[in-house]
């Protein structure tokens, strides 16, 4: 077995990828926590290794004998303490590693030269300020996203372009997502991506990504929401900027278009008197 | 060992209290005396059997979800359907079997291990017991009305009033009272039993390392349950009377339920699981025929963890507003309760090292429980890891984990406790291949089960959904996933025949079928009403072996045991 799982620990960034570490390579920090899991997981095994070896080789060793008789030990001060000191040790190296690559985790680069669509201030803010925002908001049980800095003030007025379960974003540009919900607690978590932030109804929360590579990536909500939970799922699809600013347009042009006609008819509807 | 006539003595294997059965006209009806009974040894009995029971109806909860999980698309249950069973089954596990068990193994042996005649305060113990009843009938009774969909951890807004306006979420929050009054009353009467009633020569240094489990469970629940009773109160008077705790249309937060909730939830996974720890601890030097190695090492292990319990609560809470610096200092906190915890497994392992194991049915849960508790302690550290725990929380991963720990950690330790006091219990011995293929079964069931959910959480599968669409690459690992399960109930089934069949035909155990270290095993099988006619002076923290020394000593005869010496391969 101990082979088995060596084995398993050498292959593991081809073949069992998903299997025995997280899901990465959409964004920097998803890959920065994949390598930090990856670095808990082989001390793990090691110290896995050696107390279920031991625990294997005393169960067949010291199993009763005819003559055999148990050694009446009572307890050893100097082995004791020093397996407390080891384990506390392997500890603090995972806490140094930890706080080593957390920066790069929480902490957004700057968007590829060149990609940078709009900017605003909100946190967190790659070093240069320049970002893609985008709101994120949680209802029972879709996504909705809401496209542009100043999304948080005001969803409607401020007429910007929206989508719902699916959303668009530019690769290379460091996007930054103001997570809200209006109803109860959303999680939202696309796995490649990064990590899970909760959308809790009264708190605005963020998370960022900084999409290396054009594709469609999937994600579900993560915290258990009502009885639909399970269809709550999101879609991001990455796509060049151009493209990005392309469809921004489009789906601007739809809802203005898809907005006047019902002004419209709500005109025609309030003259006849039909409402 | 040649026997060369010793000086002629009366021999007495083991010493026996004389008057273990005292003929009295029978006044009452079976019946009513259980139902009347105040006997510590009775309650634990009724509490065993009760819990066993939730325990079947939370297993069947389980293989419900896991049949609808099995493949995509499945339409066996709905969303609704799930979500209640998820409640239920969540719910039943933790308030309705493995808290209130460890308690009927409490009030069956912390008695009779420190040598006393009963508990602390009788009457207070049943109640503790009749309130337990209670609270699962309340819970159970909303199968025919409306059960909670809420998740046992009930996070509002999804249980506030608008999100959930069925009763069923009233009944969980009275389920909550009941047991929680019926876990305080039972560790006020743990603590007084254990401080003031141990035998005389029982120093805090000599205590049984299950009564110190028990000790500081009765600790954690004092600290912890007060916390949820208060939480809960406030859920009602949010749902009923107009408040606004956890409201954030009213500037309420639902963060705080999540603190409160948590600094209850945390510290009663160590309520679940030192009980546990304690049977490991007294197992284990039986069949090495060792002392327990270091002691006071894994006594005060307890303890530590146990206070380290209580500063651990938002590690649950990763994904919620929480600052960088909370999560950094939760992080270290649940790092640090590692420690202690790996203490323990070291010696434990130390303790069957150079022993003579004798390899019977309880000592094999034993030695799995260690194994699969090492991999739930293992899991723990990338779930302490904050940045690691924002892809892990919330996904199959978890439920991997705490099932390692819980399930694989308490339900083997108290299929070890099982097997290893069932003799005492019932005056019979378990059927032993029975019991170790009803082991190897739930082995292979659980990690089956188990093992492959940690891989589904990696690729990326939430916990608490109902369904999944095909080509997600969940379809397989689920569906090995749930034939494990089944494969695990048939383990579970295994040891119930087990005991149903031991109960009338199992031999007959004598009383000290394993030759144990603590003084339960000095009373016949099963105990007399009173336990103890004369107790016995203490002298070392495994009392029962010096009376055997000592009788051993006085009469030059070894001592024999209720039969466990066909288990040991000599």
């Amino acid at each position: 077995m101990a082979s088995a799982v060596a084995v398993a620990l050498l292959l593991a960034p081809a073949a069992f990828a998903n299997f025995i570490t997280p899901k990465a390579g959409g964004s920097p920090n998803a890959n920065k926590i994949d390598s930090l899991y990856k670095i808990i997981l082989y001390i793990a095994a090691v110290v896995f290794m050696i107390v279920v070896g031991t625990l294997v080789y005393s169960m067949f060793k010291f199993r009763a004998k005819k003559g055999a008789v148990a050694a009446q030990i009572h307890g050893n001060t100097r082995l004791e303490v020093s397996w407390t000191v080891a384990a506390a040790l392997i500890l603090v190296a995972i806490t140094v590693v930890t706080f080593v690559k957390l920066g790069g985790i929480i902490n957004p680069p700057n968007s590829n030269p060149g990609v940078v669509l709009s900017a605003s201030t909100t946190q967190p803010t790659p070093p240069n300020g320049k970002q893609v925002t985008i709101c994120v908001q949680g209802r029972q049980y879709i996504w909705r996203y809401t496209y542009g800095s100043g999304c948080l003030n005001n969803y409607f007025t401020n007429k910007l372009p929206y989508s719902y379960q699916e959303m668009e974003a530019p690769a290379g540009a460091t996007v930054v997502l103001d997570i809200q919900s209006t109803d109860v607690i959303h999680s939202w978590w696309v796995p490649s991506l990064g990590g899970k932030v909760d959308a809790v109804p009264g708190y605005t929360t963020y998370t960022w990504f900084k999409a290396l590579h054009p594709g469609l990536f999937h994600g579900q909500c993560a915290q258990l929401c009502g009885r639909n939970h399970a269809a709550m799922t999101a879609l991001v699809n990455v796509v060049p900027p151009a493209q990005y600013q392309a469809w921004l347009n489009q789906q601007q042009r739809l809802i203005t278009q898809a907005n006047d006609r019902v002004g419209a008819l709500r005109q025609y509807l309030t003259q006849s008197g039909q409402l | 060992m040649a026997v060369t006539a010793p000086p002629v003595r009366p021999v007495r294997p083991v010493p026996q209290v004389i008057t273990d059965t005292v003929v009295k006209p029978r006044q009452t009806k079976r019946w009513v005396e259980w139902v009347t009974t105040t006997d510590h040894k009775k309650i634990g009995i009724m509490y065993l059997v009760l819990t066993f029971v939730f325990f079947l109806l939370g297993g069947i909860e389980a293989l419900l979800m896991r049949v609808q999980l099995s493949v995509p698309n499945s339409t066996f249950l709905t969303g609704e359907r799930y979500n209640e069973l998820l409640t239920m089954h969540g719910t039943t596990m933790i308030f309705l079997f493995v808290v209130p068990i460890m308690a009927g193994f409490g009030n069956y042996f912390v008695p009779l291990m420190i040598g006393a005649r009963d508990m602390a305060f009788p009457r207070l113990n049943a109640m503790s017991f009749w309130l337990l009843l209670f609270g699962g009938i309340v819970f159970y009774c909303t199968l025919f009305f409306n059960p909670p969909e809420a998740g046992w951890w009930s996070y509002p807004p999804l249980s506030s009033i608008q999100f959930s306006p069925s009763g069923g979420q009233d009944a969980w929050i009275f389920l909550i009272h009941l047991t929680g009054i019926s876990s305080l009353l039972g560790a006020v009467n743990f603590y007084a039993t254990i401080a003031n009633m141990r035998a005389p020569g029982m120093s805090w240094g000599r205590l049984p390392l299950f009564v110190w489990a028990i000790l500081v469970y009765a600790i954690l629940l004092i600290i912890a349950i007060p916390v949820v009773a208060a939480a809960v109160t406030m859920m009602l008077t949010d749902r009923h009377f107009g408040t606004h705790f956890f409201d954030p249309t009213a500037h309420g937060a639902p963060v705080l339920w999540q603190h409160l909730f948590w600094f209850f939830g945390h510290p009663e996974v160590y309520i679940m699981i030192l009980p546990g720890f304690g049977m490991i601890s007294e197992v284990i030097p039986v069949f090495s025929r060792k002392p327990i190695f270091g002691y006071k090492a894994i006594a005060a292990a307890t303890v530590v963890i146990a206070f380290l319990a209580t500063l651990v609560w938002a590690h649950h809470m990763f994904a919620s507003p929480l600052p960088i610096v909370v999560m950094g200092f939760f992080m270290l906190s649940s790092f640090l309760i590692g420690v202690p915890t790996g203490v323990k497994i070291f010696n434990w392992i130390s303790t069957l090292w150079r022993g003579s194991l004798m390899m019977t049915t309880s000592l094999y849960f034993a030695i799995g429980f260690i194994a699969i508790f090492t991999i739930g302690g293992i899991t723990g550290i990338f779930l302490a890891t904050f940045p690691v725990d924002w892809q892990l929380t919330d996904t199959y991963f978890v439920v991997a984990h705490f099932h390692y720990v819980l399930m694989g950690g308490a339900v083997f330790s108290i299929m070890a406790g099982l097997y290893y006091w069932f003799p005492k219990i019932t005056g019979r011995m378990l059927n032993e291949p029975l019991g170790k293929l009803s082991f190897w079964v739930m082995f292979i069931g659980f990690n089956m089960t188990f093992f492959v959910q940690h891989a589904l959480g990696l690729s990326g599968m939430p916990r608490r959904i109902y369904t999944y669409g095909p080509g997600l690459g969940w379809s397989t690992y689920n569906l090995i996933s749930t034939i494990g399960s089944f494969i695990l109930g048939v383990g579970i089934l295994l040891t119930i025949i087990n005991v149903a069949r031991s109960l009338r035909v199992g031999k007959i155990a004598g009383p000290d079928p394993w030759k144990g270290n603590t003084l339960e095993w000095f009373t016949p099988s099963p105990p007399p009403p009173n336990n103890f006619d004369v107790i016995p002076r203490v002298r070392s923290v495994e009392p029962m072996r010096d009376i055997r020394r000592q009788v051993e000593r006085e009469t030059g005869v070894t001592q024999k045991t209720g039969g466990s010496e066909r288990f040991a391969r000599v």
